[in-house]
Parts: structure tokens; C-alpha cells; sequence
């Protein structure tokens, strides 16, 4: 039989305020234990929380970024539920009349475009953080995550592979990050995937039992988890068992999605109003203000790079992956540089620059203006494309100006003709087996004799003149 | 009038993580009973389109600016805990992996 | 020996310390014999600070010594309900889940009547968590009534009340959230406020159920009433609820002039029920309005019938997720030997907590859970939004709303204990109040023959506590006899 998989991504980001959402400790993470804390995070007694308005307002950035509608009126709600890490044992968050709803996502998967419905988008506060097993079989609890604003985003169950899930993760990454809102660091936690999956029969409208996969710690897990727990549903169902609805985590190490034990009550999280806190009003005026701070956004920057520098679609989806890189292109077009050669620059050396040293865009020492002023050093002859290659490695150890390391280390193509000639002559005569080889119809020794006039020269001749002169002098 | 059972009792003990003895729980049956029967006097009212009172007060969009403030330090953080090692509070094995 | 302040008002202090009479340690001395002296009966105190006291005093008077000018309440001798958050000594809300509990910080209103130069003597018993109408939920003590030891003080600020009453403190501070103030300054005989809902600031006060709850003062009389009204009142940027709404100056609406007040009477509330020694209380009280140039009408509030159970659902939905943070974690008690954590939580909260607050915690957690939410918590939203909109019809006609403050005076202790909702019932003209967030005080409207103390309940418009305490003083200054001290020595 064939069978669908039907997925719904629920995602928690952790939104890069400076500030906690309901007190003023600091987001940072990495702080020394139980530091970044107070009163409020720590639920003692007597304590009230007062909404950031940073959050509320990323929140509903994105919300915006996702094509949802925004509540003009919203609260917050109490969940109810005991865990240590849940400094209250309530969670702040949003029930039934959340931030943000009825959004939609565009991902790309194998060329083709599908529109993911986004259900709604919240915010609530993250919990602390339990390390189990400190010694004795006993847990420590550090609640410096206690109350760092998340929001969650729920989508429709519209992803049926675990490709797309993959492709909706990695879409929805790049957004939240144009919109310069969390991090977006799997691994640290700033962004948290689960994933609902089910299976059916293709043809068949009704859903199968999900499964709730959890503990997805980088994107690459998310592929492999999802996909790992598609097969077991079918496996399952093809041996006649049948799907149980669970929580399952992912294991890495196995590379299987493990059944996690259930609480023993069920899920009754007894939401209500939090009286604590009061609506959230949101007129046109400020969703207006908020709307118009956007920057522009993943996709239309693609469109636009391609309708206006004529790049291909792939070029044009590896230059807006991210904000950074796009920015840093088009500051390098402004200082006066072609797109396409610096396009391929970025892309090519540059980026390889950069993935071998483990930095970002952001932090390249090669000013965008360098890079521009090197695509002028090639194209007005002064430099060889292959002396730019070594030159942009120069200039990315150094940080220094392209003009400025040419004259340093003499690195000006050698375009004298006479000179050149003179070589070529010295070359044609030391040479005397390639040369018959060539004039005999071998071309490939052509190849070796331009290598050494490019070596009598120590790389620098310009080698469409080397070209131009030593076939002109075979040819006597 | 019974209005709720010992299982009822049982299910919201167990929520609001309360252990209760027999005697308890019975004692419980008849007390929180006649409460809620007490309750049903607002099925009396017909409220179908009475919007619900959240708040009392007409107070909309209270917020705070986004600035970081003094935490605590973390003897104090600590100071009333059961049980710490001085950099975390410690709490007994948790059962369920969340 | 020095002089006995200890049955003085907060204005009298005041004057005394203003033109050098006494000093403030002397004073904070005389009520710290004071308590030494009748504490034993009464049993209002869970924590006495003499030495804080007295520091505290010492400040005063030093300042008063560098010639600087003080406050109105500087100096003056306090006694704050356990239910607030205090830096010194331990905040416990009476409750063995708390017991030791120290805050790392100050409530609001702690905070700003230390900046007024306030004396604090110490804690005050409760009921636990503020659960209770006879403060013998306290896990503590049980507190007595001055007028009668055998009789209960009211409560759940049954402490804050008795104290004031016994002279044991000049002023006290307690939280209303159905009656908390109202109905113990009544029992006892003093002068009790609950400010509109978002009036005074609940940062520090530990949350039974946020929607109700208010601070607010116990005094001996109203002009020392609107002092600390002054001084505690405003917007707290710590409490999101709290109003920016501009504070008048209390002291000066105090006028004997009553003359443009309607005051309402709401026919509901003179039923049978209400006992009818108080019934005759309340209405030569109403009369003495009437000489002083007030109208009298009456009003109606047709839903006060469903204010308890209304009152009960949504206070005990919010105080089951505002009591879930006592886990044995952070803070507070926890049970020894626990295997884990499901274990932890289970003894702790047994043990931890008494019988009423595990009734309410379970009550609370019913009506919130999957399939009761909409018919008991969501109908109570909804009746609540009526009984609101009955006091905003009746202040259409009325300035402000005269009732009883409790149906019966004080009862005996032990005498409601083993019937709960029989207990519930007896703060039918309080509740409302709170559900409907407006501001309410009691009076002292005289002894019954049995020599225990009535309460009128004035009710008025939200953020009139001015209009109130005015009517409140013209009735003080008018009523004719002062019902004295109760005979504790
Ligand atoms: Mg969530
Ligand atoms: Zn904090």
C-alpha cells in the first residue's frame, strides 16, 4: 500500500530581547547559574509580571512576516501544569486568543513551491533549565531561561514529507532572522522543533493516530527524526499493529525516535485568563508602525535580485540566505562592482574564506568596498584572476586594501609586450620537443609552454597577452 | 444531592498534586458536594449573551521597556531553598522525561 | 513612668512628635509594653520586631532632632498582616508551607510607608493564605476577639483588626479580597478599607486570587484612614493592574458636609438574614446621614443573590494556580525522605497546607478543569460582569451605597468551623465589592447588647474612596457616642 505522511511543525524561538518578558533580568545565555534571576523568574511570593513591550512587538513582526492577521485583541492565559523547571508551576502564555493567526508559509522543495498554512503564532515565557543527574540521582534547577520570551509557532499539519519540514525549519529560520527577532540556534535552544506525524493510506481523508516528536536538537535531526518516524508508522501499520499517540524523542545516537513515558495524569491544563496581566489592544495605527519597520523580506529580496542584477534563481537564493549576505552584496554592487563578478566572489572564494575560518558574513574583514575595488583591479588588467585569488586571501588574513597589498607585494600583471615577446622567444628555444609536438598538431603542449612564460614571469604576465604572443610566434 | 464523586475528587487531587487519605477524600465528597450544588444557583441566569469579566478594571496595554535590570545575587536566589548546592537548587529525581 | 501612647490615633502622634512632646521611641516603648501586656489574650502578633521597631523610631527622632520636618505618619507604630512581603523577618502568610520564609523584597506599600518614616512593630495572624472569615485558618494561632476572647476577630486579617482595636499598634495593614478588611474592622470595631481594585499596589502582597485582591488600612479612625490612603495609594510601574489614575489628598476631602450625598440603600441586602440588633444599627446610622443633609433612597442590586457562589468559583480557580508555585523547590516546606520529585510535591502540599486551603485549592481546581471551565468558572465571568453592572445602575442614583458589613457580629470560636459553605455565607455584603473591583469601607456603628461591635459598609464609586472617607467622617464626627475600649486589663 502506499501511504502520506501528514506533518505539523511546532516551533519555539526564543526571541533576542535584551530583557526578560515579565521582569528585567537579562536574556544572555550562558550565565553562570541561577544569576540572571529574581524574584519574578523565580515565582517567589508577592510577585506580579509586567509585559515587555519588545516582545509583544517582535511577536507580532513576525506575525506580519508570516501573512498572519493580528488580534487587535489579545490576552494571556495561565497554563497549569507542575514540573521543577516551571518556576510557578503555571506557564504565562496564550490560549484562546492568541497574538497572531491564519498565516502562511512559502517553501521550495526539489523546485517546486507549496504554500504551509501557519495556525497561529503566540507568546509565552520559557521554563527553566533541569540538569538531571548533578550526583545522588538528584536534578540542580537554574532558572536563568525562567522566563526568556518565546514565541510559539504552530502550523497547519500541510508538510507531507520530512523534506519539507526540513525546507519549512530552514524558511522559517531565515525570516525570523531577516527580522533580526531570536538567534535561531538549535543546538543553544533558541529554536525548538516538534514535530506532529501521522500516516494514511494515499487516497484516504481521514488523519492517523500522530505521534508527538520531540527533543529535535540541530536541523539536520529534523530530516532524520521525522523521516526515521514516518518509516516506523508504516512499518507498523504494515504488520498490522497500530500506531499508539505518543511522545517519542529523538535519539541521535540510535538514530530512532524513543517512546517517552507519559505523565500519569492527562493533559488537563486547566487554562485561564491571567489576572495578573492586562489585554493587549492592538490598534492599526501600531500593527501600521510595525508593518513599516519590516525589513524586506526573504523572497522578495530573491525576486528582486533576479529581476534587478539579472541573477539566476540559484544565485539569487544563495545571496539572500541571509540578510547579512545579501547586504554585504549589494554593498559591493554600490561601490561599483558588476553583480555578476561579485556575485561569484561572494559566493565562490569568499564564502569559502569564511566557512574554513567558522565566521560569519557580518564579521568578514574584507570591507564590501575592497571586494569592489579588487573586481576593478581584474577587469582593468592591473591583476590576474588567479593573482586575485591569492590576493583575497590576503586581504581576508590582513583586512588591508586591495591596492595597498598589490604594490606591497608587486603583484601588478606584467603587460609588457616586448618584454613578454622576449620571454616567449627564450621559451620557443628550450623548448624545442613541445614546440615540434605542438607545430605537429599536439595542442595540449600548448598548454605547458603558456606555463612557462607564466613561470618566467613568477605568475604575473597577463595571460591572455602570454596566449595571444606565443601563438602568434608558433605560428612563424 | 451528590454532585461529584470520589473519583472526581481523586482525578483533582491528582492535578493539584495533593495526596489525600480515605477519610479525606469521602469528607471531601460531601463538602465540596454542596458547594458546587450551592453553584448551580447561576444555572438560574440565563448569561448567553453576557460577554465574560476578565478584568475589572477597562485597562488595556500596560507594558515595560525593554531594558535590563539588577537580578538577584545568587546567595540570595538561593537563600530560601530546601535543598542547593550553592549554584543550583536541587530537587529529587524527576520520573518523567518532558 | 512615661506616658501610655498606645491608645493614641496617628494624628495625635503626629502632633505630639511635631511640637516635642514625646519622641518616637517613646512611643514605639509604649506600644511595645503594650503588646507585652495584652498579646498574650489577644494573640494577634506571629512576629514582633522590637528591635527593627525601635531603630526605626530612632531614625524619626533624629531627624526630628536635625530639625527636619517629618511626615504625618512618621513615627507612627504599624502592624503589617503576614500576607505582605517584608525584607526583615519572615513573610509566611500563616501557613507551615512557608514557615522561615524570608523575602528579598519589600511590598510596595511596605516601601512607601517606610519612606513616610513608619514604625513597624511586626506581623499579624490570618487565616491561612488570606482563606478564611474568623481567622482560625491561621496555622499559628488562633486570634482572639478584644471585645470577647471567646469570639473570633473576623478575618481573614482577624490580626490587623484586633491588634489596632487592642491598642496594640496605631495602624495596620491587611488584604480584602471578599471582605478580609471590611468584615474584621467590623467584628473588631474599627475603621477598615478596601480600596477600588488597582488603587493601591499588590506588588508584594502574596496572591490568594488576583482578580479580588486589595490592600489596605485598619485605623482608629478616619482622618488617620485617609493618611495612610495617602501614602499607599498611586501606580506601581511592579503591578501591571495598578491604576494611573491621579491620587487626591484624602486628608483634605475630610469635611463634615454631607450635604450633596445621595445615599443608596440596596433592598437585597435587608433581608432576613441579617440579624436584627445589626438591622437596627445600620439604620440610625443611615439616620444620622439623613440629619447631616445626605438623601436617602433606595436602590437595587438584583443579582447580589449569586455573589458567593460567584465569588467562591473565581477565587478559588485563581488561588489553585496562584498557590501551585508552594512546591518545595524554591522555597518553603518539604517533606523529608522523598523518593522523587511527584513524591515531593504530594507530602509537601499535604503537609504544607491546612484543611481549608486544600478544600479551595481542590474546589478551584474542579471548576477549572476539562469540561466544568465553561459551566462553572466562565458562567461565574459572566454573572460577575452582571453584579458589576448592578453597582454601576445603582450609582447612577447614589453617590454612595449603605449596607451592613457582616449580617451577624462576631461569633464564637469553633462555632462555623465544621460547616465551610455556612461560613462562605456569611460575607454576603462584602463579596460583591470585590467582584465588582469597587472600593468599600466599614465603620464602628456601635455596640450590641452583648457588647461586641457593629460595622457600617459604605460602598462608592471606583477610585471615590474620597466621597467615601468623607461620608465615613461626617457619620465619625456625628454618630454620637464612641463605642470605647474594649475592657482587656
Ligand atoms: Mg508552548
Ligand atoms: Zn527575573
Amino acid at each position: 500500500m502506499q501511504y502520506e505522511a501528514i506533518i505539523g511543525l511546532e516551533v519555539h524561538v526564543e526571541l533576542n530581547t535584551q530583557s526578560k518578558v515579565f521582569c528585567r533580568c537579562s536574556t544572555k545565555f550562558d550565565a553562570p547559574p541561577n544569576t540572571n534571576v529574581c524574584p519574578v523568574c523565580l515565582g517567589m511570593p508577592g510577585v506580579l509580571p509586567v509585559l515587555n513591550r519588545a516582545v509583544v512587538e517582535s511577536a507580532v513582526a513576525v506575525g506580519l512576516a508570516l501573512n498572519c492577521t493580528v488580534s487587535s485583541w489579545s490576552k494571556l492565559d495561565r497554563k497549569n501544569y507542575f514540573y521543577p523547571d516551571l518556576a510557578k508551576n503555571y506557564q504565562i502564555s496564550q490560549y484562546d486568543l492568541p497574538l497572531c493567526r491564519h498565516g502562511s508559509l512559502e517553501i521550495e522543495v526539489n523546485g517546486q513551491s507549496k504554500r504551509i498554512g501557519i495556525t497561529r503564532a503566540h507568546i509565552e515565557e520559557d521554563t527553566a533549565r533541569n540538569v538531571h543527574d548533578i550526583g545522588g540521582g538528584e536534578s540542580g534547577v537554574d532558572f536563568n531561561r525562567s522566563g526568556v520570551p518565546l514565541l510559539e509557532i504552530v502550523s497547519e499539519p500541510e508538510l507531507r514529507s520530512a523534506q519539507e519540514a526540513y525546507a519549512y525549519l530552514l524558511q522559517l529560520k531565515q525570516i525570523l532572522q531577516y527580522l533580526n527577532v531570536s538567534d535561531c540556534n538549535m543546538e543553544e535552544g533558541s529554536l525548538r522543533a516538534e514535530a506532529n506525524v501521522s500516516v494514511r493510506p494515499v487516497g484516504s481523508t481521514k488523519f492517523g493516530t500522530k505521534t508527538e516528536v520531540k527533543n529535535i536538537a540541530s536541523f539536520s535531526f529534523t530530516q532524520r527524526a521525522i523521516d526515521y518516524e514516518i518509516k516506523r508508522q508504516i512499518q507498523t501499520l504494515e504488520e498490522g499493529g497500530t500506531v499508539r499517540q505518543e511522545t517519542r524523542g529523538w535519539d541521535d545516537r540510535s538514530g530512532t525516535t524513543v517512546s517517552q513515558r507519559s505523565k500519569e495524569s492527562a493533559h488537563d491544563y486547566r487554562y485561564f485568563p491571567e489576572p495578573d496581566l492586562v489585554p493587549i489592544a492592538m490598534d492599526e495605527t501600531w500593527v501600521k508602525r510595525i508593518r513599516e519597520a519590516l525589513p524586506e523580506l526573504p523572497q522578495a529580496k530573491r525576486a528582486r535580485f533576479i529581476e534587478q542584477y539579472r541573477l539566476s534563481a540559484y544565485d539569487a537564493g544563495v545571496l539572500t540566505s541571509s540578510k547579512a549576505m545579501a547586504d554585504y552584496f549589494e554593498s559591493v554592487l554600490k561601490a561599483g562592482a558588476a553583480a555578476k563578478p561579485a556575485a561569484n566572489w561572494i559566493m565562490g572564494d569568499l564564502q569559502a574564506l569564511l566557512t574554513a575560518a567558522k565566521t560569519e558574513i557580518e564579521s568578514c574583514s574584507i570591507t564590501p568596498n575592497h571586494l569592489s575595488e579588487m573586481i576593478r583591479l581584474i577587469e582593468d588588467g592591473t591583476i590576474s584572476g588567479k593573482i586575485a585569488k591569492h590576493l583575497l586571501v590576503d586581504m581576508f588574513q590582513t583586512g588591508k586594501a586591495p591596492k595597498a597589498l598589490v604594490e606591497e607585494k608587486g603583484l601588478v600583471q606584467i603587460s609588457d609586450i616586448s618584454w613578454l615577446e622576449q620571454v616567449a622567444r627564450e621559451v620557443i628555444v628550450a623548448n624545442p620537443g613541445p614546440v615540434s609536438d605542438y607545430r605537429a598538431g599536439k595542442e595540449k603542449t600548448f598548454g605547458f609552454l603558456v606555463g612557462q612564460v607564466m613561470k618566467a614571469s613568477k605568475g604575473k604576465a597577463n595571460p591572455k597577452l602570454v596566449n595571444d604572443i606565443l601563438k602568434q610566434q608558433l605560428a612563424k | 444531592m451528590t454532585k461529584i464523586t470520589k473519583a472526581d475528587v481523586e482525578y483533582v487531587a491528582a492535578l493539584a498534586q495533593l495526596s489525600l487519605d480515605e477519610v479525606t477524600k469521602e469528607r471531601l465528597v460531601g463538602e465540596l458536594s454542596d458547594i458546587l450544588s450551592y453553584m448551580d444557583k447561576l444555572n438560574e441566569l440565563d448569561t448567553r449573551d453576557i460577554e465574560p469579566m476578565m478584568h475589572v478594571l477597562p485597562m488595556t496595554n500596560v507594558y515595560r521597556d525593554d531594558v535590563v535590570g539588577p537580578s538577584l545575587d545568587r546567595e540570595t536566589a538561593l537563600m530560601n531553598a530546601p535543598k542547593t548546592d550553592g549554584e543550583y537548587f536541587l530537587v529529587p529525581r524527576i520520573l518523567d522525561i518532558e | 513612668m512615661a506616658r501610655d501612647w498606645s491608645s493614641a490615633t496617628g494624628h495625635e502622634i503626629h502632633d505630639a512628635l511635631h511640637h516635642g512632646t514625646a519622641t518616637a521611641s517613646d512611643i514605639t516603648q509604649s506600644f511595645l509594653r503594650r503588646i507585652e501586656a495584652v498579646d498574650g489574650k489577644v494573640r494577634a502578633y506571629v512576629d514582633i520586631w522590637k528591635d527593627h521597631a525601635l531603630k526605626q523610631a530612632e531614625n524619626v527622632d533624629s531627624r526630628l532632632k536635625r530639625g527636619q520636618t517629618i511626615g504625618p505618619l512618621a513615627g507612627v507604630p504599624f502592624a503589617i498582616k503576614d500576607v505582605l512581603c517584608t525584607k526583615h523577618g519572615h513573610t509566611t502568610c500563616c501557613s507551615r508551607i512557608l514557615k522561615g520564609y524570608r523575602s528579598p523584597f519589600d511590598a510596595t506599600v511596605i516601601e512607601r510607608l517606610e519612606q513616610a518614616g513608619v514604625v513597624f512593630l511586626g506581623k499579624v495572624n490570618m487565616d491561612e493564605f488570606a482563606m478564611g472569615s474568623s481567622t482560625e485558618n491561621s496555622s499559628v494561632q488562633v486570634t482572639r476577639n478584644p471585645w470577647d476572647l471567646k469570639c473570633v476577630p473576623g478575618g481573614s486579617s482577624g490580626g490587623s483588626a484586633a491588634a489596632v482595636v487592642a491598642d496594640e499598634c496605631v495602624a495596620s495593614l491587611g488584604s480584602d479580597t471578599g471582605g478580609s478588611i471590611r468584615q474584621p474592622a467590623a467584628l473588631c470595631g474599627c475603621v477598615g478599607m478596601k480600596p477600588t481594585y488597582g488603587r493601591v499596589s499588590r506588588y508584594g502582597l502574596v496572591a490568594f486570587a488576583s482578580s479580588l485582591d486589595q490592600i489596605g488600612p485598619f485605623t482608629k479612625d478616619v482622618e488617620d484612614l485617609a493618611l495612610v490612603m495617602n501614602v499607599i495609594s498611586g501606580r506601581d510601574e511592579r503591578d501591571s493592574t495598578s491604576a494611573d489614575i491621579p491620587v487626591p489628598n484624602y486628608s483634605q476631602a475630610l469635611r463634615d458636609d454631607i450635604s450633596d450625598i445621595t445615599v443608596g440603600l440596596p433592598k437585597e441586602y435587608y433581608t432576613d438574614a441579617l440579624n436584627p440588633e445589626m438591622r437596627q444599627k445600620i439604620e440610625s446610622a443611615v439616620k444620622i446621614l439623613e440629619a447631616r443633609g445626605a438623601k436617602v433612597i433606595e436602590v437595587s442590586l438584583p443579582h447580589t443573590e449569586y455573589a458567593i457562589a460567584v465569588y467562591y468559583i473565581i477565587c478559588t480557580a485563581e488561588a489553585s494556580a496562584n498557590l501551585a508555585r508552594f512546591d518545595g523547590v524554591r522555597y518553603g516546606y518539604r517533606a523529608p525522605k522523598v523518593a522523587d520529585v511527584q513524591e515531593m510535591y504530594a507530602k509537601t502540599k499535604t503537609d504544607g497546607y491546612g484543611r481549608e486551603v486544600q478544600r479551595r485549592i481542590l474546589l478551584g481546581t474542579y471548576v477549572l478543569s476539562s469540561g466544568y471551565y465553561d459551566a462553572y468558572y466562565l458562567k461565574a465571568q459572566k454573572v460577575r460582569a452582571l453584579i458589576r453592572k448592578d453597582f454601576e445602575e445603582a450609582f447612577q442614583k447614589c453617590n454612595v451605597i449603605a449596607t451592613p458589613t457582616s449580617p451577624t457580629p462576631a461569633f464564637e470560636i469553633g462555632a462555623k468551623t465544621a460547616d465551610p459553605l455556612e461560613m462562605y455565607l456569611s460575607d454576603i455584603y462584602t463579596i460583591s465589592v470585590n467582584l465588582a473591583g469597587i472600593p468599600g469601607l466599614s465603620v464602628p456603628c456601635g455596640l450590641t447588647q452583648s457588647g461586641l461591635p457593629s460595622g457600617l459598609q459604605l460602598l462608592g464609586k471606583p477610585f471615590d474612596e474620597a466621597t467615601l472617607m468623607r461620608v465615613a467622617y461626617a457619620y465619625e464626627k456625628n454618630r454620637g457616642f464612641d463605642i470605647g475600649k474594649p475592657p482587656l486589663t
